[in-house]
């Protein structure tokens, strides 16, 4: 199974062209053999892309399960204190819409201590059915009863797809319990789809981002994908017509070689590299006092407020707050930048941001390249003048 | 106190680009180097080897320019590596490549403690951690800032759970993995560099180590399917809009339209 290299085909030009097209420099050319190294990533471009015939790609048949034993979407539901996570909800949300096509239910599994207000929660946002593990020994997140709880859930239930929020948490006991049941598993998905075959279509960016990769797993089940906060929207409440099933816990269950000596709240932390949204200022914004401007938008979009460096260096803003080579580097859903013209040195902090918006007055300023919405104009009419309109809009 | 720490070398770049006619990869230089994540690992192993004594082991699969990264470990403070390097080992997902890395450690023999870094730069999945911990069949903790007391059976660590701080007390052996900034890394040792014989890091094949299921190993041991890969869509559509009254409307009408308002 894999590659095959057909050396008939292989001479000095088609070896250069198959080693020009592997982005991982997995293809080396020596005495006339081709090989392809470990560091193949099974792109498949140099079959796709390559000389015709040189390089193909053999499928083995490779056993398939049964998957029409495996049925429904489940959630693993986060929860710290009863109080559900958002991303479990969103997810809740994306479920449904994945369970459409194939007509599975959307299930989730709830590990916790006095759940019942948070089951029952989930249940207004349109699950079939909440599997439910309460126990004291669930109170904090301790690995071992967490993954067995989960384990059992997967074992008796048998749900085709799992998704999991890419939390610190979801990152710790996803691929935990991945591993133990020999699970497929996909990272920080994107987009979520399914096939008719109940075949989880993930999608992820890959190899540093600038890719994206379109990810199955069509021979095993379940299928296991986590998802970041904030990739999917949360569905609307309503009438709840799902039940709720209280899972039986055992000594077993809960048994674990780790006790928590303690919990410590996290003091709000300024870390513009985290933040998901940016409002960002360089020297378009004319006196101190006029940052009070962009406090204010970055105040409604709920952003954090970010620099360049000269405002750093003017003594307006903390380090912590500059974005660039010399600062941080931030990748947020949002940046918008008031003011900043884009030097290669800024770009450098935020390219990788997922929608860049610009206000500069400048045309030909380099911000202009690469933002995905460039606004030529004043930042002085155009702030106040949007915030405005929130404020009539949403009353706030 | 035996640690073993686990490292991967990742491409020097993250430039790595499709070319959006011809659809093909384009590569931005060939330099590799230590995943940056993996150095605060590295620290901390260090710094319980200052502490207790003993010796650390740092473990990579990767082709064999990985062997590089390994002795940068050692020039570090590492006492030896294990590089598993197979071409049976290529196109591995995070289950093929964490019982590849099970198969090493159980070669490498009797440990104390595993330290991952939190994740890598190039896959970013944060995954391999966790599930060598399952492979091997002990406990893990993820995203751990401090590791705040150890002996010869159990280790006290505080792990990051986003919106809490937990201190947690573990069994050894377990695996920890470590958060970014959780210390601050030391630079290879010119020193040390002279000191060390390339000979300090082995490179086992797939037939050195015992017990190997091929069938578990590289692509056939790997459930998920790369089925494609394609440029991603935002980078694509940029629009201008020139002056005129209507600016503040439009930004209003993009923020509502992709939910920031």
């Amino acid at each position: 199974m894999g590659l095959i290299i057909h050396k008939e085909k292989i001479n000095e030009e088609t070896a250069g062209k198959l080693i020009d097209i592997c982005p991982f420099s997995a293809i080396g050319y020596k005495d006339g053999e081709l090989s392809i190294g470990q560091s193949c990533k099974m792109c498949k471009l140099c079959v796709k892309k390559g000389p015709e015939g040189a390089i193909t790609f053999e499928e083995e048949e490779k056993p398939v399960c049964d998957k029409s034993l495996w049925q429904g979407v489940a959630v693993f539901a986060e929860q710290r204190g009863g109080k559900i996570h958002p991303v479990s909800l969103e997810l809740v949300g994306k479920a449904r819409e994945l369970a459409k096509v194939t007509g599975h239910p959307v299930l989730v599994v709830l590990i916790g201590y006095k759940l019942e207000t948070a089951a029952k929660e989930l249940l207004e946002y349109g699950v079939d059915k909440v599997y439910v593990y309460d126990d004291e020994a669930f109170s904090d997140f301790v690995i071992s009863p967490y993954a067995n709880a989960f384990t059992d859930f997967i074992e008796k239930i048998k749900p085709s797809s799992i998704l999991v929020g890419a939390t610190s948490l979801g990152r710790s006991i996803a691929p935990k319990v991945a591993a133990r049941v020999h699970a497929g598993l996909t990272a920080d998905c994107t987009m979520l789809e399914m096939k008719k075959n109940t075949d989880l279509v993930q999608i992820r960016p890959a190899f540093g981002g600038n890719i994206m990769a379109q990810i199955i797993t069509p021979n095993t089940r379940p299928q296991f994908c986590t998802v970041r906060y904030k990739i999917f929207s949360a569905p609307k409440k309503s009438e709840a017509t799902g039940e709720i099933i209280d899972m039986p816990v055992d000594e077993n269950m809960i048994k674990g070689y780790t006790t928590v000596l303690k919990t410590v709240n996290k003091p709000e932390e300024i870390d513009i590299s985290d933040a998901e949204i940016i409002v960002a200022v360089g020297r378009g914004i004319r006196t101190k006092d006029d940052l009070a401007l962009a406090e204010q938008l970055a105040d409604t979009l709920h952003a954090q407020l970010a620099c360049t460096r000269p405002l750093v260096e003017n003594g307006w803003f903390d380090a912590k707050r500059q974005i660039g080579l010399s600062g941080r580097t931030v990748k947020p859903k949002l940046i918008i930048t008031l003011g900043i013209s884009g030097s290669v040195q800024f770009a450098a902090g935020m390219r990788n941001s997922d929608l860049i918006i610009a206000v500069n007055k400048d045309r030909k300023a380099p911000i202009f390249e690469f933002a995905n919405y460039g606004f030529v104009g004043d930042l002085y009419e155009i702030v106040p003048a949007l915030l405005k309109k929130v404020e009539e809009l949403y009353n706030v | 106190m035996k640690i073993i720490v686990c490292v991967k070398q990742v491409p020097g770049t993250s430039n790595v680009e499709v070319d959006p006619v011809t659809g093909v990869l384009k590569r931005d230089g060939l330099c590799a180097k230590l995943n940056p994540y993996d150095l605060f690992a590295l620290e901390t192993g260090f710094r319980l080897k200052e502490k207790s004594g003993g010796e650390i082991t740092t473990i990579s699969m990767g082709p064999p320019q990985a062997k590089e990264s390994l002795l940068e470990t050692v020039y570090m403070g590492a006492d030896n590596g294990v590089l598993l390097s197979d071409r049976a080992f290529a196109g591995a997902d995070v289950q093929a490549t964490s019982y590849a890395l099970k198969t090493g450690v159980e070669k490498i023999g009797k440990y104390d403690l595993i330290i991952c870094g939190k994740q890598t730069t190039d896959g970013d999945t944060a995954q391999v951690g966790p599930e060598l911990a399952e492979q091997l069949g002990i406990e893990h903790a993820a995203n751990v800032i401090s590791v705040d007391e150890i002996d010869g059976e159990y280790i006290t660590v505080t792990v990051n759970l986003d919106s809490v701080y937990q201190t947690q007390k573990m069994k050894l052996p377990c695996l920890i993995t470590i958060e970014k900034d959780a210390c601050t890394p030391r630079l290879p040792s010119f020193k040390r560099k002279f000191a060390t014989s390339p000979d300090a890091v082995v490179v086992y094949t797939a037939k050195d180590l015992d017990n190997l299921d091929a069938e578990r190993c590289g692509l056939k041991g790997s459930p998920t399917q790369v089925e494609r890969i394609f440029p991603p869509e935002a980078g694509g559509d940029r629009v201008i809009f020139n002056s005129g009254d209507e600016l503040s409307d439009k930004l209003f009408d993009i923020l509502s339209e992709k939910k920031f308002l």
